[in-house]
């Protein structure tokens, strides 16, 4: 073999090297429309935002939303439920993060960290979504007069934490917030 | 060897030339096709134009042509922010429920709801504009064109044209004319040569000088109305064209250099068989 | 799938394992690597290589479609305009499918022309050239259900149209319509089942894909002389020439296809289509999709009455001749010489048969009245006369050129120095 070869050689091998990356990229790039197109579309997406006006939900009313396709509880809470949460110490917690996406991620679950804070601590608004295979828990019912979940038994209080059961964590709290004294934004 | 691919282009050409006999009936004009910001490979939506063109429509068309399939969070598209269309969308009411009695109730829109509708259904419609309902906007700028005959719809393929919607509607907003010319218009409806399907139309001419405000110091004249009207209803039909259009731009490019790098390899490979 | 005898050799340990309980890897290899196709195919012979990636085009973006489209008459107006604007990439799946169809139509037909220029059909190609009919037939069923789908005004009417065919059989018409739209009109449930059937008949079209390409794989691929692979020098391995050939005329077809979906989506569409059905009023012109206009063309150019057959019937029957004729084209040419090449009167009265079917196709579109009934007749009548008078008579009496002795001289002959050496083999 002599020099001319290789360097024939060396060129072919690069543009064989090219075509077939050009190639590569062109089919990446193909395919990400037939996935892209799975993920929510953009009239899901404007639903992802919703604002609800709970003027008309008194103390001890419940009022149940659809948000991104899941129910979303929104609970006037009575004075006296709101005592019984706050009563619980942090270490009969089965879990003691308070799960709110409005706070730090290692936030405890205190009953204010549960709620909609201060001045507003009668609010709990949270998924409606029992943490442990996605049933929707009964609510006032149960060991803790908070929710029941009748799928496989998980009881949680009246601040929506887990107590008992197969549950793993206490319901999720939505990014939500008082844009008035009356409307609650969620997401 | 290249006989036959050589053979059916010039075959192609050939028939080509094969003149086209009369064209259809109507309209009895064709429309004067216009320079729009959207046309061409590289065409996009004048959002000045889509804002004045929406005030056209709501204050105009709106009482009459529905827009079912725009969502005022679309309007964001038109150079509006989040805040503005949800503005927009609370000066309208929508009809929701039922709500816990099981009454249907109306509330101020938000940016997921759509264009409520001036009529119920199209029956109401019809029976409110002399028994021919007015059509819905959202499409209509890609559900009318006018036929380009022969040849000229081969060179559109390379003109890109695809704007005869909005061209036809201009035209036919700008075109209504007094003297009939000798043809015959039925009792309530207007001459329009410019109409797709008959002498006139039972639409009276909609827009007039000055009757819509423009804060942008455009011209109030039907003319810029009827342009701007025309734009919004192809933003409308086609909102994506823009990235339609920019995605297009990249896809072309890529395919000629990838047929480019192709072609050298096949060049190569075949290189030891001649 | 492959004739002759197989020159697979596993390298690995796995090959061997995997070569002896499914050999796979042995099948790939010796139908589309080690598989000796003529050197001297030249780009017409890419169409079909084109047509497999715009089968799978269409499967995957119609895939994909399925799982945001609804089949149903009050929403699928609704839900196609949803993709259209509300899902991620929706635009640009719809109009590739929508466009894809039409290409995957252009793709056929330079095939099924190809076919007739060269007598791809003659023996012993005959099923080969008789399961290619068939997937035409069967993508023609697709393409017309497809285009209900969508449930626009030429959805609706092109639906009505073309099911009414069927009443123009005699005693069981009606009977046949009423079972193919499951009512007395076009409504829901012709919907809900052709949008079944549009999903099924790909998959169908596949499964014949392959039993077309076994046997082309058996008989070997014809080549533009015409004269069967003699030697070893007449062919080429499939891999790398021919893949490498084939994968640039996908990457030009590509080109014009994409040119097609990103500036002028809906030049071959409709406008009409885009007003959602309404079984009230009819379209002022109903016309077929472009690739049907030959057809339609032929179905409305019987304007009378042929002895017991009354005008409507004999255009259907006319219409599904047209169809019919491609399956006995194989014993209806009688030459001894193949490929036209050869033929200089077939040569000539092959181009006038694509003009005709050229020209069909531009009066499909025009109104059914005047001077255009009788250009339809015309070109309906030369239409047949080129299958059942040309090609029978022809081959009989036509003195063709020698053809050369092998693919290998007549490439020779081809790259002589003098002439220009053409890009391809």
């Amino acid at each position: 073999m002599n020099a001319t070869d290789s360097t024939e050689h060396t060129r072919r091998d690069f543009l064989y090297v090219a075509t077939a990356t050009a190639g590569a990229v062109g089919a990446a790039g193909a395919i990400w429309p037939f996935i892209d197109q799975m993920r929510p579309d953009a009239s899901t997406r404007a639903l992802a935002s919703i604002q609800v006006d709970v003027s008309a939900v008194e103390p001890g009313m419940s009022l149940t939303v659809k948000w991104r396709g899941q129910p979303v509880f929104i609970r006037n809470r009575t004075d006296e439920e709101i005592e019984a949460a706050r009563q619980v110490p942090l270490e009969d917690l089965k879990d003691p993060i308070a799960r709110n996406d409005n706070l730090p991620a290692d936030a405890p679950a205190t009953d204010i960290d549960r709620s909609a804070g201060e001045g507003k601590e009668n609010w709990l608004v949270m998924i409606g979504i029992c943490t442990h295979l996605g049933c929707v828990p009964l609510g006032q019912q149960g060991d803790f007069g908070g929710w029941f979940c009748p799928c496989h038994g998980s009881h949680y209080d009246t601040a929506g934490r887990v107590r008992k059961g197969p549950a793993p964590e206490n319901m999720a709290v939505p990014a939500f917030e008082f844009i008035s004294d009356t409307v609650v934004q969620i997401g | 060897m290249k006989t036959f691919l050589n053979g059916l282009a010039a075959l192609g050409l050939g028939i080509a030339m094969v003149t086209s006999a009369d064209a259809a009936e109507y309209p009895l004009k064709k429309p004067p096709q216009l320079e729009w910001s959207f046309d061409g490979p590289f065409g996009t939506y004048d959002k000045g134009q889509l804002q004045r063109g929406l005030k056209v429509y709501r204050e105009v068309c709106s009482s009459c042509h529905s827009l079912d399939l725009v969502a005022f969070r679309n309007l964001e598209d038109l150079g509006y922010t989040e805040e503005q269309a949800r503005a927009i969308a609370s000066e309208y009411e929508v009809e929701d429920g039922p709500d816990e009695n099981g009454d249907m109730f109306t509330r101020p829109a938000t940016p997921s709801d759509h264009f409520p509708a001036p009529f119920a259904n199209p029956q109401q419609a019809a029976a409110s504009n002399n028994g021919a309902a007015p059509p819905d906007f959202s499409l209509l700028a890609k559900a009318r064109a006018v036929e380009r005959g022969f040849p000229t719809f081969l060179f559109d393929i390379f003109t890109q044209y695809a704007e005869g919607g909005p061209d036809y509607i201009h035209a036919l907003l700008t075109g209504y004319e007094e003297d009939a010319e000798g043809h015959e218009v039925p009792e309530g409806t207007y001459y329009n040569p410019y109409f797709l399907s008959a002498v006139s139309l039972s639409m009276a001419p909609p827009l007039s000088d000055g009757m819509v405000t423009y804060e942008d110091g455009s011209p109030e004249t039907v003319d810029q109305y009827a342009r701007d009207i025309a734009a919004f209803m192809m933003w409308a039909a086609e909102p994506h064209m823009e990235a339609r259009k920019a995605t297009g731009f990249t896809v072309m490019v890529f395919l000629v250099l990838f047929g480019g790098l192709v072609y050298l390899t096949k060049r190569k490979v075949w290189a030891e068989v001649h | 799938m492959s004739g002759g005898h197989s020159t697979y050799t596993p390298k690995t340990g796995l090959g061997r394992w995997m070569d002896a309980r499914l050999p796979l890897p042995r099948l790939v290899y010796d139908s589309f690597v080690a598989y000796p196709v003529p050197r001297n195919l030249n780009y017409a012979y890419t169409f079909g290589g084109i047509l497999t990636l715009m089968l799978a085009v269409q499967i995957l973006t119609g895939i994909v479609l399925a799982m945001h489209y609804a089949a149903n008459t009050e929403i699928a107006f609704n839900s196609v305009e949803k993709i259209m604007r509300d899902v991620n990439s929706g635009w640009l799946l719809r109009y590739l499918h929508s466009n894809g169809a039409s290409f995957f139509f252009i793709a056929v037909y330079v095939h099924i022309f190809r076919g007739l220029y060269y007598g791809s059909y003659k023996a012993p190609r005959e099923l080969l050239w008789i399961l290619g009919c068939i997937i035409y037939l069967l993508m023609m069923a697709t393409a017309f259900m497809g285009y209900v789908l969508p449930w626009g005004q030429m959805s609706f009417w092109g639906a009505t149209v073309i099911t009414g065919f069927f009443t123009a059989i005699p005693l069981v018409g009606d009977w046949i319509q009423q079972l193919l739209l499951g009512g007395f009109a076009v409504d829901n449930p012709t919907l809900n089942r052709f949008f079944s059937l549009h999903y099924l008949l790909p998959f169908m079209i596949a499964g014949v894909v392959v039993l077309h390409i076994w046997a082309l794989h058996v008989t070997g691929q014809s080549n533009p002389t015409g004269i069967e692979v003699k030697q070893k020098t007449d062919t080429v391995a499939f891999t790398p020439y021919a893949t490498i050939k084939d994968g640039f005329a996908m990457v030009v077809f590509f080109l014009v296809f994409a040119y097609f979906v990103f500036y002028i989506p809906n030049y071959l569409g409709h406008p009409d289509n885009y007003i959602e059905a309404n079984p009230l009023k009819t379209p002022a012109h109903i016309v077929p999709e472009w690739y049907f206009l030959p057809f339609y063309a032929i179905l409305r150019a019987i304007t009378f009455n042929i002895g017991p057959i009354d005008s409507k019937l004999g255009g259907v029957l006319a219409m599904f001749g047209a169809i019919a004729v491609l399956f006995v084209v194989p014993w209806l040419d009688t030459s001894k010489v193949r490929s036209a090449v050869y033929r200089p009167w077939y040569k000539l009265f092959f181009w006038l048969f694509v003009a005709d079917a050229i020209f069909l196709g531009w009066l499909g579109s025009r109104p059914a009245e005047g001077t255009y009934v009788a250009m339809a007749q015309a070109a309906t009548l030369y239409y047949f006369a080129f299958f059942v008078v040309v090609m029978p008579v022809l081959g009989l009496v036509e003195t063709p050129r020698r053809p050369p002795n092998s693919i290998t001289e007549a490439v020779l002959e081809k790259n002589k120095p003098g002439t220009p050496a053409a890009g391809e083999a």
